[in-house]
């Protein structure tokens, strides 16, 4: 009775819009899943930015809002690295914030008030839904099975390795970018597909929005090239491509020309330079396609094609010379780092010390990927077999995304999307496979429809070249009912774990703020931790408008963003050297770090520790960067050998070392420790040690403030004495110990003749 | 050089749109130049009278657009060598907004192109003229604001 009422639904026309209605709700469907899935943080904490680069982005899209976009654009900021100042507006990328200002003002223009900060925190989670989308687009390029699009699509919206990067409050640039890069490839498609100038320029287009979004437009910039050299190598050279490609490029280069931040790299730095090699190599090979179909004369052409394979090779000859000379910049430090895994910790240890700058580990592409890394694999072999310029992509795309991903963590994002798309490729195929409903009924296959409990029966039989096509033929198939429901049965078990690790994976790993931190009490009833935000608010609340805080620079950010307060050092890292000095002052003794921190009008200075509550990722676990970036600008006052005992251990207990145990870090962590415990009972929790009875003692700063568990303790640097006495012999005369005084005395009348 | 051209193949460009009965014809010219393939001359002179021969009016219209936009492009690129790159951006806008444009006019010329049909199903000509206009403007929207 259904089935009837059901069947003019699924003919003809009415079908088509039946299943085009069902498509759509679907689409809707995993657009709200994709969401829904990143909202653990804000149901659990609260609307909050996270982790440390969103504080900055957050605090620029403040400024645009407040100032419009040509101060923005202007933007030079004086509150962040004292005393030098970033020329803000010229040096980020813009497309975050100018996309969240834009939405904030769109949503004015209705009538619908919002905080700014609302739209912050949820827009990487709209955007995710637009991936969703975007891929679902892509992935329908790639195949004409109708659910791999979708599939992909629901792979991308719940993905751990996407989600990690796009939860709510984690306004980061690649909250969009991500959107931006596979959109772009869908253009990208689309355009070589039908050989179009509108959509090759839709596609520069977004390449440009994608450039003022995101560093990571390098990927893109090399990426489409490599795979339209690869299609002039296979000798798929055509006017489709040319007319693509050429209208990407042109556009796509000036529309990235456009960001300040960016500039005149297109032409000057190597990442770019494969795109205008290969622009070059497409207006020679179109040149003698051309005169070719005038001439067709054999030795001619082949002459032609020696003629093109000697302007490469003079191309890329001048190419490297003009590298060495100096005219065109050489890679920078990050690419090389992409390249020789070890080159950043020997060369800049800046970038090494960024956690997600580390290779990859193994369990992490499960981790992140789960069910997925499994199929991918079988969506790429599936791409081999039908070989079209869209498949070369995917294929190309697949082998320079896992290279990458396996170099440094955090480009595991551009292989999360080829991944769904393999996968879904697979999977659909898969599906497609075994869910036919209807078996023929021809009088001639009926003995191998019987015969064949599964495909690879019957193939085996046919001769082996012929196998794979055999399965494509629908007179071969998977007719037996056992065969379809164990299958398709075993795939939806492992989709739904896929759904459950996937959450799993969100709600656990990827749903903290960092900034708030979460603890479970014995009785099982959550706990949070809020010593950042308490810290900043003092500083907010209890310091001048104009104080400079010293802190490592991974909490410059937070700094200007909650407390506002300038900072030395901020995570633009854009100044070596300029963070150099800070670690210089951090692990130097107080001697040497006073005249520093006078220097740079040091009022506040602020350290992470987290002894007493076990918190991992604080400075004393840091500090050992700190120390390398220093020993990287001053060798000879800065060793880090000195920080290890001679045992080569990197101990803080009673075993430190004497340099360790006075530098300026230790002692700030520690100072007055030991007061909270009973005496021979100090203890460290994160690096588990006993810490000695007798803490350090601090000659040049005040402590300021402590936070509840101890993790944030700012102090105040000491002004000049007024009687001329250095602090050591002022901090031990207020102590009353005289005759440490008369001694110390001494000390500088020597320096002084001397 | 178009008008001379003009008035060489104007009898048979009167149905232009309708082009597929001007390709018929050029293949009997074709096999007459590929067999003196001597001298570099004869074979220029072959490839000039077959391209005189064979192509659309409109075609050789864009054609000598292309060639100007070449003089122009090289013009500016020896005016740079010779006297400085000193206001880098206009030079950049300049030159790349020349080198765009030929990008896109060639474009245009192999979708119009009806030896390249097979390749452009979707394409019609007056889409390819609207898209040409379209990324057109984005380039020189993008040369004006990049030109300082």
């Amino acid at each position: 009775m259904s089935d009837s009422a059901i069947e003019p639904f699924l003919k003809g026309n009415t079908g088509r819009n039946t299943r085009g209605i069902l498509r759509l709700s679907i689409l809707c469907i995993i657009a709200a899943a994709a969401v829904a899935s990143r909202l653990f943080s804000v149901i659990r904490f609260e609307s909050i930015i996270h982790e440390f680069d969103p504080w900055f982005n957050f605090r620029a899209t403040k400024y645009l809002v407040a100032n419009g976009f040509y101060d923005f654009w202007d933007w030079f900021d004086d509150r962040t690295w004292h005393p030098l100042g970033r020329v803000t507006g010229g040096t980020l990328y813009p497309g975050l914030m100018v996309t969240s200002g834009a939405i904030y003002h769109a949503l004015r223009a209705l009538t619908i008030p919002v905080d700014i900060r609302n739209i912050c925190v949820l827009l990487a989670p709209a955007f995710s839904g637009l991936t969703a989308f975007a891929t679902y687009l892509f992935t329908n390029e790639m195949s004409t099975s109708p659910s791999a699009g979708l599939l992909a699509a629901i792979f991308m919206g719940i993905a751990p390795g996407y989600i990690s990067r796009s939860v709510a409050g984690s306004y980061d640039n690649e909250a969009i970018a991500i959107f931006l890069l596979v959109f772009t490839f869908y253009l990208w498609i689309k355009a070589l597909k039908l050989g179009s100038a509108m959509w090759g320029a839709l596609c520069a287009l977004f390449y440009g929005y994608m450039v003022s979004a995101w560093g990571g437009y390098v990927f893109i910039t090399n990426l489409i090239p490599l795979h339209v050299f690869v299609l002039v190598c296979m000798g798929r050279f055509g006017p489709r491509l040319y007319v693509s490609y050429c209208t990407w490029f042109a556009l796509g280069t000036l529309a990235s020309m456009q960001i300040p931040f960016v500039g005149f790299l297109p032409i000057r730095s190597s990442e770019h330079m494969s795109a205008l090699g290969v622009f070059g190599l497409l207006q020679l090979i179109g040149f003698v396609e051309f005169v070719r179909s005038g001439v067709p004369s054999k030795q001619f052409a082949t002459l032609l094609r020696g003629f093109v394979l000697a302007v490469f090779a003079i191309a890329f000859g001048g190419l490297v010379l003009l590298t060495v000379s100096g005219v065109i910049a050489p890679w920078s430090g990050r690419f090389y780092s992409l390249w020789d895994t070890g080159y950043a910790k020997i060369h800049i240890p800046i970038i090494a010390s960024v956690s997600e700058h580390q290779p990859t580990a193994w369990p992490a592409f499960f981790f992140d990927l789960n069910l997925l890394i499994w199929l991918f694999p079988a969506g790429v072999y599936l791409c081999f077999l039908t070989l079209d310029d869209e498949q070369v992509f995917v294929v190309v795309y697949a082998i320079l995304a896992s290279y990458f991903s396996g170099v440094m963590v955090r480009l595991m994002l551009t292989l999360t999307p080829i991944v769904c798309v393999a996968a879904a490729l697979a999977l659909s195929h898969l599906l497609d496979t075994y869910l036919t409903i209807k078996s023929p009924e021809e009088p001639a296959e009926t003995e191998l429809d019987a015969a064949s409990n599964a495909a690879p029966a019957a193939s085996k039989k046919a001769p082996k070249q012929d196998g794979l096509r055999s399965l494509r033929q629908p007179l071969i198939g998977i007719y037996t009912s056992f065969s379809k429901t164990s299958v398709v049965g075993a795939l939806t078990a492992y989709l739904l774990l896929f759904v459950l690790h996937c959450t799993w994976v969100t709600s656990n790993a990827y749903s903290s703020p960092s900034v708030v931190l979460a603890s479970r009490m014995p009785d099982g009833s959550q706990h949070i931790i809020d010593d950042y935000r308490e810290a900043y608010q003092w500083l907010r609340q209890n310091t001048k408008e104009d104080a400079k805080i010293m802190s490592w620079w991974d909490y410059g950010y937070q700094i200007g963003g909650m407390a506002d307060r300038p900072t030395l050092v901020d995570n633009n890292t854009w100044n070596n050297t300029h963070i150099a000095t800070v670690g210089k002052a951090m692990s130097s003794r107080e001697e040497v770090s006073y005249p520093i921190m006078r220097q740079h009008e040091v009022d506040y200075v602020l350290v992470v520790f987290g002894g007493l509550l076990g918190y991992s990722g604080d400075d004393i676990n840091k500090f050992l960067w700190m120390v390398r970036i220093a020993e990287g600008i001053w060798p000879d006052e800065v060793k880090e050998r000195n920080f290890f005992t001679p045992q080569g251990e990197y101990r803080v207990d009673e075993g430190a070392t004497e340099t360790m145990k006075n530098s300026l870090m230790y002692k700030m962590s520690y100072y007055n420790y030991n007061s909270l415990f009973p005496p021979g009972q100090c203890q460290d929790r994160v690096r588990g040690v006993k810490m000695p009875d007798q803490g350090p003692t601090l000659n040049t700063m005040d402590e300021a403030f402590t936070s509840e568990n101890w993790i944030i303790r700012i102090y105040k640097v000491k002004d000049l004495d007024n009687v001329g006495r250095d602090h050591a012999s002022a901090a031990s005369f207020e102590r009353g110990n005289n005759k440490k005084k008369s001694v110390k005395r001494r000390g500088p009348k020597v320096l002084r003749v001397d | 050089m178009a008008p001379k051209r003009t008035t060489a193949s104007a009898s048979r460009e009167a149905t232009p749109s309708s082009s597929s009965t001007t390709t018929i014809p050029t293949t009997p010219s074709r096999t007459v130049v590929s067999k003196g393939s001597q001298s570099p001359a004869q074979i220029a002179a072959g490839i000039w009278e077959n391209y005189q021969d064979k192509t659309p009016q409109r075609t050789k219209l864009v054609d000598v657009f292309l060639a100007f936009l070449v003089v122009v492009g090289v013009l500016q690129f020896v005016y740079c060598v010779v006297a400085g790159n000193y206001p880098f951006n206009a030079f950049l806008s300049g030159f790349s907004a020349t080198v765009g444009q030929f990008v896109l006019t060639a474009s245009l010329r192999m979708q119009t192109n009806m030896e390249n049909k097979a390749d452009f199903v979707a394409v019609s000509h007056e889409r390819a003229f609207a898209d040409y206009v379209f990324g057109s403007l984005i380039l020189h929207f993008f040369c004006v604001n990049f030109i300082n």
